[in-house]
């Protein structure tokens, strides 16, 4: 990709923005879009500005990120941690896999977003109903991918490490495990979004705190706004942890022959 | 079965079932491998060379007939074992010395000690200087030295070889081929080499056995008597060479042509 090439990529990135954010503020002013209802983007600016510098009605503007990104963080590393063990587990050892499967199967269909009403009610409305709800979003996915994963392992690799001398256990530290790897860290770029999700559908459905909270109360006070502004909020979150686990993602697998990207 | 043979096959046979029905891929299949002797199989695609090889390996199982390592049947994989694969088979995670070592620390030895064998290995497979290198930035002949040098460290009796050099250019193949002879000039296992390639089986083996097309037989057995140590490139040439390659050459097409006479789908088994 040239110089030049990328310029270009930028400018029209950005004359994408202006024409969407300018078309939508225009309709608004000249009476097309009531923004009472729909926003307004200098209005969002306006709300996010107050919120930082004034805080919110529930709060500083920096906790409700924090207990957010608390609760997320919290439920994505147990929910992965648990999602990762269940499915190199029921991947390597074909007699548990054919028990559960049919489990987990009637598990991920059900809508798991409801489960979030059963742990505020045995839960209560601290950080752990909304914990609880991110670990089993984010567990799904994970597990798949691990699942699969350790399936997809390389036959012949593994019939290698066992002619070589491997072990049950040694083949699943040394040879299923780092295979399964890439699978389960593409699972874990995803799963983040799932945590967010479930500590803001948490929040959402009862809490003392948080951006759920924060949304739920711009729609109670009719604050599209509001509603508008949070969603920027958890956006920069999200894409900033997307960051994080990119950069954690190359650093484990630099084994890996360099691919090319998408971007 | 005697104890003087180190691979000894006694009417053998291995099915496998399909959807469409039970295929056999191998059937009253005998062979003896004495220690120390060099034994390559050529048959047509598909008929169960490398099943014959996951049987001797204890990869898989055979469901009638004996399968005998120096004297006593195969029970599971046995250490005595070395198994160098037709595709890439190498830890794409590892780097090259990490690979080499893999066998001794599967088998326990010291990480250090095991690296000190691995290092002379590769000393040996003439990749001293890329053992920190991984898998995918070797080529194709690069990475099967480090298979060959993987596969050495253990100090197998019994070496098995499913094509290992099928997919490499034919110059790189003949340098494998070199390769592979001055390695087991130094090591004397008895070899199962599988090979489609017929030259490639006269050029290697002190003996040659053809199976028939599915299921798979042993339809006879070829003694090579060329002089050790062979140069490769030069025995490509050599008149007795050229008239035990034409002999084999007639038997072999016959079963070829037999082998695409039944339309029966062929169905590649991995037998793990």
């Amino acid at each position: 990709m040239t110089r030049a090439y990328r310029y270009k990529i930028i400018f029209y990135r950005f004359l994408v923005l202006l024409v969407v954010l300018g078309s939508w503020e225009g309709s608004t002013r000249f009476g097309l879009l009531d923004p009472f209802f729909f926003g307004q983007p200098s209005g969002i600016a306006v709300r996010l500005y107050t919120w930082t510098t004034q805080g919110t009605a529930i709060g500083p503007l920096w906790l409700q990120v924090w207990v957010t990104l608390y609760e997320a963080t919290l439920g994505f590393f147990i929910g992965s941690a648990l999602g990762i063990v269940c499915g190199i587990i029921l991947g390597r050892n074909q007699f548990l896999a054919d028990i559960f499967s049919i489990y987990i199967k009637i598990a991920n269909s059900i809508p798991r977003v409801v489960l979030g009403s059963i742990f505020i009610i045995s839960l209560g409305l601290g950080i752990w109903s909304k914990v609880a709800l991110a670990v089993v979003l984010v567990f799904f996915v994970v597990f798949a991918n691990a699942f699969q994963g350790v399936r997809e392992a390389d036959r012949a690799i593994i019939a290698n490490a066992r002619i070589l001398g491997a072990s049950n256990w040694q083949i699943t530290t040394g040879v299923v495990i780092p295979s399964a790897l890439t699978w389960i860290l593409a699972s874990l770029h995803v799963s983040f979004g799932f945590a967010l999700i479930g500590a803001i559908v948490g929040e959402f459905l009862g809490a003392k705190q948080g951006m759920g909270l924060l949304i739920a109360n711009a729609q109670g006070t009719f604050d599209s706004n509001g509603v508008f502004a949070a969603m920027i909020l958890v956006a920069v979150v999200a894409l900033v942890m997307e960051a994080l686990l990119t950069f954690i993602e190359n650093r484990l697998i630099s084994w890996r022959p360099e691919v090319v990207r998408a971007e | 079965m005697a104890a003087d043979t180190a691979i000894s096959m006694a009417g053998v046979a291995r099915r496998f079932v399909t959807p469409t029905g039970t295929i056999s891929a191998l059937e009253n299949f005998s062979l003896d491998i004495a220690p120390g002797e060099f034994c390559a199989i050529v048959g047509p695609t598909g008929c169960g060379k490398s099943t014959t090889l996951g049987l001797i390996a204890g990869l898989a199982k055979p469901q009638d007939g004996n399968v005998s390592l120096f004297g006593a049947p195969v029970a599971g994989i046995d250490p005595r074992v070395g198994f160098v694969f037709q595709q890439d088979a190498l830890f794409p995670w590892r780097n090259v010395l990490s690979n080499v070592c893999a066998g001794p620390l599967f088998r326990g030895t010291p990480k250090a000690e095991a690296e000190r064998q691995a290092r002379d290995w590769l000393q040996r497979v003439g990749l001293a200087a890329f053992e920190t290198s991984f898998p995918h930035q070797l080529s194709g002949g690069m990475k099967k030295r480090v298979a060959l040098a993987q596969t050495f460290i253990n100090g197998p009796k019994i070496l098995l070889m499913d094509e290992p050099f099928s997919a490499l250019d034919v110059q790189t193949r003949e340098l494998m081929q070199e390769e592979l002879l001055a390695l087991w000039e130094q090591n004397r296992a008895a070899v199962l080499f599988v090979t489609h390639d017929l030259d490639e089986a006269i050029l290697l083996a002190d003996k040659v056995a053809v199976l028939t097309s599915r299921p798979a037989r042993v339809k006879s057995v070829y003694k090579i008597d060329l002089p050790r140590p062979r140069n490769v490139a030069d025995l490509r040439y050599d008149p007795a060479f050229i008239t035990i390659a034409r002999r084999l050459a007639d038997e072999l097409k016959e079963e070829v042509m037999k082998a695409r006479m039944p339309p029966a789908p062929i169905t590649k088994q991995v037998a793990v």
